[in-house]
């Protein structure tokens, strides 16, 4: 999809070497099925700096409705691969079947055990892994009445969970889930792939319709 | 709004790829629904991925869109895990547009390209909440219409779907459009008085006005019951392709799907007289389209839709008139004068974006169509496919197609030199008077080609894909007996031992247990149908999948039907004998047929009308159209690939065996120059509801999830 719409717009892309010549695209980390996302990056190699003036809606028009760019900027040749540098990522989920003050209680005494156990299956085997060592930050905002939503920063490595994961530990039911931000720790301090101006996305709609 | 999206939402994150279900592709239309538009629900009865590039479908999805009194969504099989979803929540078929129920549309018109779909159909229906026979359906329901390839037996579907239409699409779906608008404007007429209606449009069968009558328990005739319904439904051809230069906007999926790829029709038709193959004959005659317009519609739909590569689509590219000219245009770009070369090795680069490659499906066997494929393949020489379909040459006559091995050879030759490391090779079995010493050929040629890779590479493969010939309506091979599963199983060991530790070979084959059930319904008359509503009640949905194919199921439901498979394909018939679609006519007057039939049992050849006299088919003459062909002399590589020029000495080789006039036909001269053909005069196009698939043809009679192996 990128490729057709990077050969659309006439972005002077470079390709790779060799019998079978691709452009030199890279995405960060994968979004499981399923998950919206206000927080995906992409790199692209470019043959010659480009005008990045009104390019963003130019290439919101010709991508698939629901798919926009929010922002562009220009990264060093040598910044490292998205998918490397990406240390953690904040998901949003809309929690169904709980009560605020049952969700309350499961972040508490998620936060407060020394490990949660969960089984993965991988390749048709299944593994237990450990789901604590992942859970950066995990709290939950807004109830007046709605849905109550599950805000969790969870690690990427060295396993990263999924936010599916995290609820069916949890022992509650998403309705919807949400990738909010990426981040990039730098020595401590963490940053995102890019800096927005724009507000980052609208949170997720608790009381959708 | 009657949207169903809401119930259709939760569902997707329990199903394997959602993408199928969501619609959003580029090109695709929001229709307005509302009075005085009839509307099309256009049903491609296999996956998404594999309906979604159907260039039929497409083609009668825009021309619908186009008219004020019409509108048309699309629909595609779900998987067995949504449709499993679908059920259990009570949702039905859904449009991929504005996800409305099937049931709310006017007409659900299916595409039936291969056999084994039409288990898909009645499921379909039956998931649109529509009674899967005719008989049952009220006014409240949907138009149930087919048409493709397959529409040209109807008789096996005869009681599920309301009207078929045969032949070329573009023109009849208005004509439809125009009588069912003016049915609901009339407003208290019935049903049945829509079908009559209907069953006057040329091109249309409505199969509930015709009876079928049994003698000793044999088809003894499919006859109208009432007068003004035709006694012969007679193929739609489209006289001009120039006139339909569709798709306008293909569709580009937002998931991968086959052939993901710009597709430009080049010609329809084939006159190259390949006796096995139906596409070839049902669609003639031939019609090129006009380079010009090639060309703008490759350079206007690479730049819409960003594809990097497009097909030229016909069943035989390569004879194209002025085939490469139009490639070397469509490398460089169009109307772009400075053309780029990145270097001695690399591809032409357009001025935005990349490398574009052209590819060629149904290529013929000659080194003429290797150079053409070196031109376009700069960069991915990755593997070329070619199909001389019988062992020895004398196989390859009695199937007409006239390809020598020191063309195949020259071809891999051509191949190897060039850089490429694997060649395919497919072939049929099973074929009318069919030796082991044919089979056998196959591992000959095999060998050979391997030889021949190796003195090039140190490591090469070629791929022998085996299919076991399925004998189809409206070819000369109707009255052929086909080949039992054990029979076909024999030859394919015959191979696998031929070929045991052959170096550099490898070989595959078509389950004959597929094939078997094709020629059930390939040919079956209309008590067939109750096979098909036994295999779909019994869980048999997806038999093109060799992982949903289930032989057992069709073999029961034969004994249900009190049918014996023995009866159905494997016996030979006789001139006299009633077929299913005599009914039917494809343009092809029954008395060529035969007489091909007889010379294809004498081995006797025949040559490409395009270029040599006319044998009097019956294509060109019925409908009142011509060929249209821009080049009154054939492509180099000449007459049905040979290699060779279609000089005096070739003309007179094969005519020296021709057989007698057919019809009014004169005998051809011995070495009778080529007939131009006016270029002056265009002529027709695409299918009922189903033009050739992309790389369809001959080649695509096979669908590659079937094929097992390798040894």
């Amino acid at each position: 999809m990128w490729e057709r719409v990077i050969r659309r717009a006439g972005l002077p892309v470079a390709y790779s070497k060799g019998f079978s010549p691709r452009p030199l695209l890279s995405f960060g980390l994968g979004l499981p099925t399923g998950c919206e996302s206000t927080a995906e990056y992409l790199d692209m190699v470019m043959e010659h700096p480009v005008d990045q003036g009104g390019l963003a809606p130019e290439l919101s028009a010709l991508l698939p409705g629901g798919i926009d760019v929010l922002a562009l900027a220009e990264v060093a040749g040598d910044a490292g691969s998205l998918q490397q540098d990406v240390t953690s990522c904040t998901w949003e989920m809309a929690v169904a079947e709980a009560s605020d003050g049952e969700l309350a209680e499961r972040i508490a005494s998620a936060l407060a055990a020394e490990s949660l156990p969960f089984v993965r299956e991988r390749k048709g085997r299944e593994q237990s892994a450990d789901l604590r060592p992942a859970i950066v930050s995990l709290e939950q905002y807004r109830s007046d009445g709605c849905r109550a939503v599950l805000v969790a920063e969870l690690s990427t490595r060295p396993l990263g969970v999924r936010p599916v994961e995290l609820a069916s530990t949890l022992g509650v039911k998403s309705s919807s889930t949400r990738r909010t931000h990426q981040w990039i720790d730098h020595g401590g301090a963490r940053e995102e792939p890019l800096p927005l101006d724009a507000p980052n996305g609208a949170r997720l709609e608790a009381c959708a319709p | 709004m009657s949207s169903l999206w809401p119930r259709i939402e939760p569902l997707l994150e329990k199903v394997s790829k959602p993408a199928r279900y969501i619609g959003e592709e580029m090109g695709a239309y929001q229709p307005r629904h509302g009075a005085g538009r009839v509307a099309w629900l256009l049903a491609y009865p296999d996956t998404y991925e594999i309906g979604l590039p159907n260039q039929g479908l497409q083609i009668l999805y825009e021309i619908l869109n186009e008219r004020e009194d019409a509108l048309a969504e699309r629909t595609y099989a779900p998987w067995v895990d949504m449709e499993a979803a679908m059920r259990a929540e009570g949702v039905p078929l859904f449009s991929l547009e504005t996800h409305r129920p099937a049931g709310d549309f006017d007409v659900l018109a299916f595409n039936i390209a291969a056999e084994l779909t039409v288990t898909n159909v009645l499921n379909m229906v039956d998931l649109a909440q529509v009674p899967i026979r005719s008989d049952q359906r009220g006014p409240q329901h949907p138009l149930v219409m087919a048409g493709g390839h397959c529409a040209y037996n109807p008789e096996p579907m005869a009681p599920f779907v309301d009207a078929l239409v045969m032949g070329d699409g573009e023109e009849v779906v208005g004509e439809i459009t125009e009588v069912i608008g003016g049915w609901a404007v009339a407003g208290c007429r019935s049903r049945e008085d829509l079908l009559k209606m209907l069953a006057k449009v040329p091109g249309v069968y409505v199969p509930s006005l015709y009876e079928a009558r049994y003698e000793g328990g044999r088809l003894a005739g499919v006859r109208p019951m009432e007068p003004g319904v035709p006694e012969v439904v007679a193929k739609r051809t489209v006289a001009d392709l120039a006139e339909w230069p569709y798709p306008k906007r293909q569709l580009v999926p937002l998931t991968e799907v086959v052939h993901d790829r710009l597709n430009v029709e080049v010609f329809r038709g084939c006159t190259r007289g390949c006796r096995f193959c139906q596409a070839g004959m049902i669609t003639r005659p031939v019609r090129e389209r006009p380079a010009r317009q090639v060309e703008e519609m490759v350079a206007s739909g690479l730049a819409r839709t960003g594809y990097d590569e497009v097909a030229l689509t016909s069943l035989s590219s390569a004879d194209f008139s002025g085939i490469e000219g139009v490639v070397e245009r469509v490398v460089r770009g169009v109307g772009e004068d400075d053309v780029a070369h990145a270097g001695p090795s690399q591809s032409v680069q357009r001025p935005s974006g990349g490398p574009v490659s052209v590819s060629l499906p149904s290529l013929r066997v000659d080194a003429f169509t290797v150079g053409l494929a070196a031109q376009v393949q700069r960069a991915k020489r990755t593997g070329l496919t070619f199909a001389p379909e019988g062992g020895t040459w004398r196989m390859r006559r009695v199937i007409n197609k006239l390809i020598t091995e020191e063309d195949l050879y020259a071809a891999v030759d051509a191949a190897f030199s060039g850089g490429w490391r694997r060649v395919k090779l497919y072939f049929l079995v099973g074929l009318p008077t069919e030796t082991d010493e044919d089979v056998l050929g196959i591992a000959d040629l095999a060998r050979g080609c391997a030889e021949i890779g190796r003195r090039y590479h140190r490591n090469v493969t070629v791929t022998v894909s085996v299919g076991g010939f399925v004998p189809k309506p409206h070819t000369p091979f109707q009255w052929f007996a086909q080949d039992t599963v054990a029979e076909q199983r024999r030859k394919v060991n015959l191979l696998r031992d031929a070929l045991r530790g052959v170096r550099g070979v490898a070989l595959r084959w078509h389950d004959p247990e597929a094939s078997v059930a094709e020629g059930i319904v390939s040919r079956g008359d209309r008590r067939v149908a109750d096979v098909i509503e036994h295999v779909w009640s019994h869980g048999g949905t997806f038999q093109e999948w060799s992982e949903h194919f289930d032989l057992r199921l069709w073999t029961e439901a034969m004994a249900a039907a009190g049918l014996s498979l023995e009866e159905c394909v494997h016996s030979e018939l006789g001139e006299g004998d009633v077929l299913p679609w005599d009914h039917i006519s494809a343009g092809l007057h029954r008395d060529f047929l035969w007489q091909d039939w007889q010379d294809a049992l004498e081995a006797r050849a025949v040559t490409d009308c395009r270029w040599t006299p006319c044998y009097d088919c019956g294509a060109c003459t019925g409908a009142g159209i011509e060929h249209v062909v821009a080049s009154p002399v054939p492509p180099a590589g000449g007459s049905q690939g040979t290699g060779q020029d279609l000089t005096e000495a070739l003309v007179a080789a094969l005519l020296a065996q021709a057989r007698p006039a057919v019809g009014t036909a004169e005998v051809p001269m011995v070495g009778t120059v080529p007939v131009p053909v006016s270029e002056t005069v265009p002529v027709p196009v695409p299918v009922a509801l189903g033009a050739p698939t992309p790389g369809g043809s001959c080649v695509g009679t096979r669908p590659a999830k079937l094929i097992r192996g390798p040894v």
